[in-house]
């Protein structure tokens, strides 16, 4: 039996059956990085925290959280711990806000990749019969290889596409037949405004039956949109490169939450101004332990992500791990605008439901004289009736009624030419936020 | 005796409306008639043209939010209240405008003017039955 056959059987087990595994995992790498990180062995040496006191895992809420910053504090292998040459494997973000973090895996670490990747793959329906086209970027970001590690242990195909060359993935998608869509979600999107427009092809006709997306949140009304367009079920992956990368946590087709890879990664919701643990069900930033990682081990590591969690069984596969909401937004997307939280997910929500506006957006924040304005720029579809100035007028105002309704703020709303919002391969940026550049 | 007219939506962004017309111009298209509805975001050009297939596929073609719409090409008398009759007989008919411009060209003495109406059909029957003349297609184009 392969590995991730057996770790299977986790998925099946309810806390209390699995809480024994849990804290004997949490004990050993809480001993593992008082023993080999130096800044976890200050940091439990300052709060006088034992890791063979640790005996329940509520007590995990003793222990501090690890941030961001934390590992750009210690860029690039501060926080390793293991030896340089029990790494095998090295990753890292952009660093668009500052240093990159840097993420390594040992050859174990890779292993439970690779299991946590497959599990997710059956997750969503998939099997080592599926032909999977990957289009999520190769390269230093996780995407690209996590799924393409998900292939390798399950024994299904891959297409290695990666990002970019649309015209050509697409030929590809017509000629290799793949069962399996990997991307991020405005990608696929984007994906099949090619084929339609540009190959005179019907997306919704082609051999693809899943798809895959991630990396970026995306509403129910994208996922709609996803599965008519593509004649697919669309399911949700979730995951971050400093815990491992895609394979934290999987939708099942039930779409009723992800489910988290709780033997691996210990979830907790907290609220993110106090860093208290919220009660099931609570809505709050998402905080992983990693119980089992090897060359990059984190404790209460803060992803930003916003969800809620719960501990009942799934009714749609019978799961029994806990599963997160689908992220609301991030804390750091979080859009404060005249003191109101405003998530870019919710304004999706809204447009994706109305005919006549394209899910294709973007939100611009700026301020006059001390007042925060929210404008929204939306295209319209190529089919709208604009010929009216009336109707496009009519449009304009439900977009913003709607929108207002939803956020409870004022916005503006500007509708825009079909295709003049640029179209991204990866992570698609949503919010121009001006406020920083001008004076106040 | 419907006519085609060309519509472009065009945010309000500088030589936007040059484009438009130089794309044309090295297609060899001739305008026949244009007016811009413009408000403070956003503005729609609406044109009569001579081959109105190939201007709207080479607007479309090159990522202009391009439609085609029936209008009617309305023959009025060129001399005071000519247009006012025309529009007393939509008028009579409860018939709404939404929106009227007039040809560069004239089509013989007479003046030449592009009607939406609301309701087309009507709009069609009530302005034939009241003798004014519509100009054909064909007329139009070749102008």
């Amino acid at each position: 039996m392969e590995r991730w056959e057996k770790e299977r059987e986790y998925e099946y087990l309810s806390k209390e059956e699995k809480e024994k595994l849990l804290i004997e995992r949490m004990k050993s790498l809480l001993r593992r990085v008082y023993e080999k990180v130096l800044y976890y062995r200050e940091v439990m040496k300052k709060e006088k925290l034992d890791p063979e006191k640790f005996s329940s895992l509520s007590d995990l809420k003793y222990f501090p959280f690890t941030t961001k910053d934390t590992l750009r504090e210690h860029y690039p292998f501060g926080l390793f711990a293991v030896p340089l040459e029990e790494v095998v494997e090295l990753h890292a973000s952009s660093g668009t806000t500052g240093k990159p973090t840097v993420v390594g895996y040992t050859r174990e670490d890779i292993e439970i990749w690779k299991s946590v990747m497959a599990r997710s793959v059956v997750c969503a329906g998939g099997s080592s019969k599926d032909i999977i086209h990957n289009a999520y970027g190769y390269g230093l970001f996780t995407g690209g290889l996590g799924f393409h590690y998900a292939a390798l242990a399950l024994g299904a195909g891959v297409v290695p596409v990666s990002s970019g060359g649309t015209k050509r993935q697409i030929s590809l998608i017509m000629d290799f037949k793949p069962t399996i869509l990997c991307c991020t979600p405005s990608y696929a999107l984007y994906l099949a405004e090619v084929a339609r427009e540009e190959v005179g092809i019907n997306p919704a006709e082609t051999s693809l039956r899943i798809g895959i997306f991630g990396a970026e949140p995306w509403s129910e009304g994208m996922r709609k949109a996803l599965e008519k367009e593509w004649g697919i079920i669309a399911l949700d992956v979730y995951g971050l490169s400093e815990i491992i990368g895609p394979g934290v946590a999987m939708e099942c087709p039930g779409k009723v939450g992800l489910h988290v890879w709780d033997d691996h990664f210990y979830p907790e919701v907290i609220d993110p101004q106090t860093g208290e643990v919220l009660e099931e069900g609570e809505e709050g930033e998402l905080v992983f332990t990693t119980l089992t990682k090897e060359a990059l081990p984190l404790i209460r590591y803060r992803t930003r992500d916003i969800v809620s969690m719960s501990w009942e069984p799934c009714p749609y596969c019978g799961r029994k791990t806990p599963r997160i909401s689908r992220i609301k937004g991030r804390t750091d997307d979080m859009l404060i605008i005249r003191g109101i939280n405003v998530f870019p997910s919710q304004i999706e929500s809204v447009i994706t439901e109305i005919p006549g506006v394209a899910p294709h957006y973007q939100l611009v924040v700026t301020r006059e004289k001390h007042l925060d304005k929210l404008e929204i720029q939306i295209e319209m579809t190529e089919e709208f009736p604009f010929d009216e100035v009336r109707k496009v007028e009519e449009l304009e105002r439900k977009v913003k009624d709607e929108i207002e309704s939803v956020l409870g703020l004022k916005v503006e709303v500007k509708l825009l030419e079909p295709k003049s919002i640029q179209r991204s391969m990866g992570k698609a940026k949503r919010v121009i936020d001006k406020r920083k550049e001008g004076v106040e | 005796m419907r006519v085609k007219q060309i519509s472009v939506f065009l945010e309000n962004k500088v030589g936007r409306l040059s484009e438009v017309t130089r794309i044309l111009g090295e297609e060899g298209i001739n305008i026949r008639a244009l007016s811009i509805a413009d408000t403070t975001e956003f503005g729609i050009l609406r044109m009569i043209v001579d081959k109105p297939d190939s201007a709207y596929k080479v607007l479309k073609d090159k990522g202009f939010a391009t439609s085609m719409t029936d209008v009617l090409a309305v023959e009025v008398e060129d001399k005071p209240g000519g247009l006012a009759k025309v529009l007393e007989i939509l008028k009579e008919a409860g018939i709404n405008v939404e929106y009227v411009y007039a040809f560069v060209t004239p089509s013989g003495k007479n003046a030449l003017v592009v009607i939406r109406v609301e309701k087309m059909e009507e709009g069609e029957k009530v302005l034939t039955n009241a003798g004014v003349r519509l100009l054909p297609p064909e007329e139009v184009y070749a102008l």
